[in-house]
């Protein structure tokens, strides 16, 4: 109901923005006369740049205008050893630091002394940077230790008492991890020794996930958006499923029992295709998800840009619409940060649950 | 391009991922998920032990109530059945006590009856006794004044005699 109220709002805001953008392009023309000329220079606005360097990761951490932290570099040059200094050297990929520079991409490249781009040297470059996403996996982690750490005394000290505080509101989702994903997916027998993968994989994608909604220091970072980051959860989850498999679950793989020899030959490909498919698509869901909303978000903001450089007035007329549209998305996303945590988690205990499953049992499988 | 780094996982992220990842697992594990869920789990089993102890103890008081019936109900009885008993038992003695009384008294009327007529029949004896011995008395006093002289004897005689001759025809 809420939601059908925003979006109602939205759309009228949306509206408004409309009838300020066409007012301003009347003002137009004579705005830019008057302030035209100290902004020759600067170059013109690129949405899709700033969106793209926006979800992707940096070394150094932008703030805002030209502040922002520098983080260290982290290089293993096979030939060189191992080389540490500050993001800052780089001068915001302006200067070459020791034979390495930041290229278009703001990867770290080796260059000669003519600053051009060597690229066997390059080749020889292995970048463990502490970048933007590290940080924030770092910052994310921490929190993790600190609330799960805070809440695991609370359980230890008030022992069999009515939970409170942080306890109070955690326990709802551990509870519904446990009992409506662990139990249900895995079964009632073996679903414990896959609590902690289970809690520790849907505790960390969604603090990531609101994190990235948080736009400023030190959320903001486009973490589970970040295709690494859900191939190593993907990775986990393989991993999992794949160490903790019974006989069943690969005579299931290798030969479907009771499919006859020439079907085998076509099904075995697919199902040992499906084994690695499956944590794929898991990678693919989390990182598409994730990324999309943080693009659309900035894309409703680079609208106020877009207009803003035919003149300032339709610039603060779509500021309006795109104000209350980033609201609304960020509503949804709040949504959707749940969502696809809950989601990368339940589909991981249902491969686990697959793998583990017993003979007898014989659930049908999702897929 | 920007784009195709979007997609394509970069090695230093993917380095401390793993690395962190499986820190944070570790740790988690076993600083926070175990005694979470052990507390959880204890204090599941503490509310259902709770719970069932309740539902024992009030299933015991409900045991209690109806044996506590039932002692009453088997008290009651008993107590109906002494009372019968003693009622029976009254009845009984009371019924004996008036036959005993009734046996003594008609005795007792008997031997009064009897008295009775003992006395009645000594009075009557002694009373007879005494009206013969007044009669011989009386009868012995007109003797002496009617038969005093010799005329009168002979009187009597010849008047007996004649009397005689009259109830002999």
């Amino acid at each position: 109901m809420s939601l059908k109220a925003l979006s109602r709002l939205a759309s009228l805001m949306f509206g408004l923005s409309f009838v300020g953008a066409v007012c301003a392009q009347h003002e137009g023309p004579a705005d830019e006369q008057g302030s035209g000329a100290g902004h020759e220079q600067v170059e013109k606005f690129n949405a899709g740049k700033m969106i793209l360097e926006h979800i992707a990761d940096e070394h150094g951490w932008h703030l805002w205008g030209h502040t922002s932290i520098p983080l260290p570099v982290i290089l293993y040059d096979a030939e060189r050893g191992l080389k540490v200094f500050s993001s800052a050297r780089f001068e915001h990929g302006h200067a070459s630091h020791d034979g390495y520079a930041l290229s278009e991409d703001g990867d770290v490249i080796a260059v000669d002394t003519n600053g051009l781009e060597d690229e066997a040297a390059t080749d020889r470059i292995w970048d463990i940077s502490i970048t933007k996403n590290v940080v924030s996996l770092f910052v994310s982690v921490v929190l993790l230790l600190l609330i799960f750490g805070s809440i695991a005394r609370t359980y230890s000290r008030r022992a069999g008492q009515a939970p409170r505080g942080l306890q109070n509101m955690l326990e709802p989702i551990i509870l519904f991890i446990r009992d409506d994903v662990a139990k249900s997916a895995i079964g009632e027998k073996k679903y414990e020794r896959f609590m902690p993968f289970l809690l520790t994989v849907f505790f960390f994608i969604f603090l990531n996930n609101l994190l990235g909604l948080v736009p400023i220091f030190p959320g903001g970072a486009n973490l589970t958006g970040n295709i690494a980051i859900t191939f190593i959860l993907a990775c986990f989850t393989f991993v999992v499923v794949t160490l903790n498999g019974n006989a069943h679950y690969w005579r299931h793989i290798l030969a479907m029992p009771g499919v006859p020899v020439w079907v085998l030959v076509i099904l075995t490909p697919v199902e040992i295709l499906g084994m690695f498919l499956k944590p794929f698509v898991l990678m693919i869901r989390l990182f598409a998800n994730m990324a999309a909303g943080h693009i659309i978000a900035l894309s409703f903001f680079s609208l106020i840009f877009v207009f803003g450089e035919t003149s300032a007035g339709a610039g603060y007329g779509v500021a309006i619409g795109s104000w209350a549209f980033t609201v609304f998305m960020g509503l949804l996303e709040l949504l959707v940060a749940f969502i696809q945590a809950y989601v990368f988690t339940f589909l991981s205990a249902i491969y686990i649950g697959a793998a583990v499953e017993e003979h007898h049992e014989h659930k049908e499988s999702i897929v | 391009m920007i784009l195709a780094s979007l997609v394509q996982p970069s090695f230093g992220l993917i380095f401390w991922m793993t690395l962190t990842f499986l820190t944070l697992l570790f740790i988690l594990a076993k600083f926070a998920w175990k005694p979470i869920l052990r507390g959880l789990k204890d204090r599941e089993r503490s509310i259902e032990d709770a719970l069932n102890e309740a539902k024992r103890a009030r299933d015991e008081v409900a045991g209690m109530k109806a044996s506590n019936e039932e002692l009453m109900r088997e008290a009651r009885e008993e107590r109906e059945l002494l009372l019968k008993e003693a009622r029976d038992i009254r009845d009984r003695e009371i019924a004996a006590a008036k036959d005993k009384a009734k046996a003594e008294a008609d005795a007792m009327i008997n031997r009064a009856r009897a008295e009775i007529i003992n006395e009645k029949n000594a009075a009557i004896t002694e009373m007879k006794n005494q009206v013969a011995e007044l009669s011989l008395l009386v009868a012995e006093r007109l003797l002496k004044d009617k038969l005093g002289d010799t005329s009168a004897q002979h009187a009597l005689v010849e008047k007996v005699m004649k009397e005689a001759d009259l109830t002999r025809s």
